[in-house]
């Protein structure tokens, strides 16, 4: 399972820097002021749905992960999975950190094995974390640690700890910023291919609207901050997409495009 | 690798030599009487002298052990207590200030009341030793626990951590880089004041050997009681280093 619902979530902090940095054109922001971060937003994804969140920096895409995720509490409204609300963060749910979450000072090995510490049979564990070693293509990296490894062999590490535990829904923070154009578009592929396998509810954020267009079930694109929800569309594609192909996707994306106020999308 | 190792040795070495050289030089030619500056070959027979009927070893092994204890009853409870205040957010504002208080107060200041408390032996040295080290060891561990990324605790609980796992499979490892240079520190720390701590209370020790060499008016032996601090102060240094080498540490260096 791993269907999520949103219903009129409301999401405010208390700002306690004195000077903020610059975002966007709130400029008479206070010490002590009440933000309004996320705007009555509802949504609701499908069980096994690939979802991509796009929207500006800074508007709280993040943030609203977070609150789905269990890492942060919401101001008003519900979070469900499954039809339970979301209490805190669970080995259900995993996320998949925009940097380096793996635990540096523990192998590929000891990082995969960390959601699987409770299983009786030792012979057992080992099959399964060595199965999703074997999966994202780090066989002979087991011992090594993540500062031994590239950028990509690193994100593919984290998402195998990820799939090992079988979660219900697998939270990605922009996984791929700092990755270079190849190993980008590879990990792409890396994820699809995954999702097309285990059918899991993934929670994508980015800021790259093709790879949105390239990868999800369904956009759900966000306005600057407050973040209300602008546009939402499921897009019914099969893989590997390709604009220069499918005018209707193309279409798709010169909207996209023009709505976050970019005219000539090439 | 081999070779670039000889090589800084050597270099080492020459300095050494070249300081040996100026100190005989000095002593000839200063009109100082050997009582009051020895020259290195009176200060060599004198070490000689030592190594031979033991003082030395006896001395150097009773330091050490004081070192020893101390140091050791400074890690354990420092270690930990470091890293509970570093966790405990309420604790570490209640006791900041204490801390903060007590640290800068020389370990020599505490002389008159350990000799009180603990009469007269190793212990009041131990004490001393301890507080000497501990507070640098338990400052520096609840900075390094403060600056553990944040993003570790979030694993932690996503991955559903038990306090007793957060606490030994991320806060542990993840200060274990910033503690190492704290141990390194604190061990030399430690071996500096136990011989002001021996020069008060016991009957052993190099810092005894040092008072007790003055009041014979032996300085050959004052300065081969220094030599030894000197020479076993590097052998603990590259001890401690060794730590470094730990493999799930390495990544702290990166």
């Amino acid at each position: 399972m791993g269907h999520v619902v949103i219903k009129d979530l409301f999401k405010s902090y208390i700002e306690r820097r004195a000077t903020r940095r610059m975002v966007n054109s709130d400029v008479n922001v206070h010490k002590g002021d009440r933000l309004l971060v996320l705007d009555r937003v509802n949504l609701e994804f499908q069980n096994g749905e690939l979802v991509c969140i796009l929207g500006p920096s800074g508007c709280g895409k993040t943030t609203l992960v977070r609150i789905i995720a269990g890492f942060e509490s919401l101001t008003s409204g519900t979070v469900l999975i499954d039809g339970n609300p979301v209490a805190g963060p669970s080995s259900d749910n995993i996320f998949v950190f925009q940097h380096n979450g793996l635990l540096p000072w523990m192998t590929v090995w000891e990082n995969v094995c960390l959601g699987l510490r409770h299983m009786k049979d030792k012979a057992e564990l080992a099959t399964r974390a060595q199965e999703f070693v074997d999966m994202v293509d780090l066989t002979g990296f087991e011992h090594h640690y993540p500062h031994q490894l590239s950028g990509g062999m690193q994100r593919r590490a984290e998402l195998a700890r990820a799939l090992v535990v079988n979660p219900e829904v697998l939270f990605m923070d922009e996984p791929f910023a700092g990755l270079d154009f190849l190993t980008r578009l590879k990990m792409r592929e890396e994820v699809i291919n995954m999702h097309e396998l285990f059918h899991k509810t993934v929670i994508f954020i980015t800021h790259d609207i093709d790879e949105a267009l390239i990868m999800a079930d369904r956009v759900v694109v966000f306005s600057d901050r407050p973040a209300r929800v602008r546009l939402e569309f499921e897009l019914d594609f099969p893989h590997p997409r390709d604009f220069h192909i499918d005018s209707e996707l193309e279409e798709i994306r010169r909207r996209v495009y023009s709505e976050l106020g970019v005219h000539y999308a090439l | 690798m081999m070779h670039d190792k000889t090589r800084r040795l050597l270099l080492s070495l020459v300095v050494f030599a070249a300081i040996g050289a100026i100190w005989e030089l000095v002593s000839l030619y200063s009109g100082w009487s050997a009582s009051v500056f020895p020259s290195p070959r009176r200060t060599a027979v004198g070490m000689w002298e030592l190594i031979t009927n033991g003082t030395l070893l006896k001395h150097s092994v009773a330091s050490l052990f004081r070192v020893t204890a101390g140091y050791y009853l400074a890690v354990i409870v420092g270690l930990p207590l470091g890293i509970i205040l570093g966790w405990w957010k309420t604790g570490q504002v209640l006791f900041n200030s204490v801390i903060q208080f007590l640290r800068p107060i020389s370990p020599l200041a505490w002389i008159p009341l350990a000799m009180l408390w603990f009469g007269i032996g190793d212990k009041p040295a131990i004490f001393l030793i301890f507080l000497s080290s501990f507070f640098p060891l338990l400052v520096s561990t609840i900075t390094a626990v403060n600056h553990i990324n944040s993003l570790y605790f979030q694993v932690a609980a996503n991955f559903n951590f038990t306090k007793f796992e957060t606490g030994s499979k991320i806060i542990f490892p993840a200060i274990l880089p910033d503690i190492l240079p704290a141990l390194r520190i604190s061990l030399g720390i430690a071996w500096l004041v136990v011989v002001a701590a021996e020069m008060i209370a016991v009957k052993s020790g190099l810092g005894y050997l040092i008072l007790d060499s003055r009041n014979a008016l032996r300085m050959d032996y004052v300065m081969d009681a220094m030599i030894a601090i000197g020479a076993i102060g590097i052998c603990l240094d590259r001890i401690i280093i060794q730590l470094n080498k730990i493999k799930s540490v390495s990544w702290g260096s990166v």
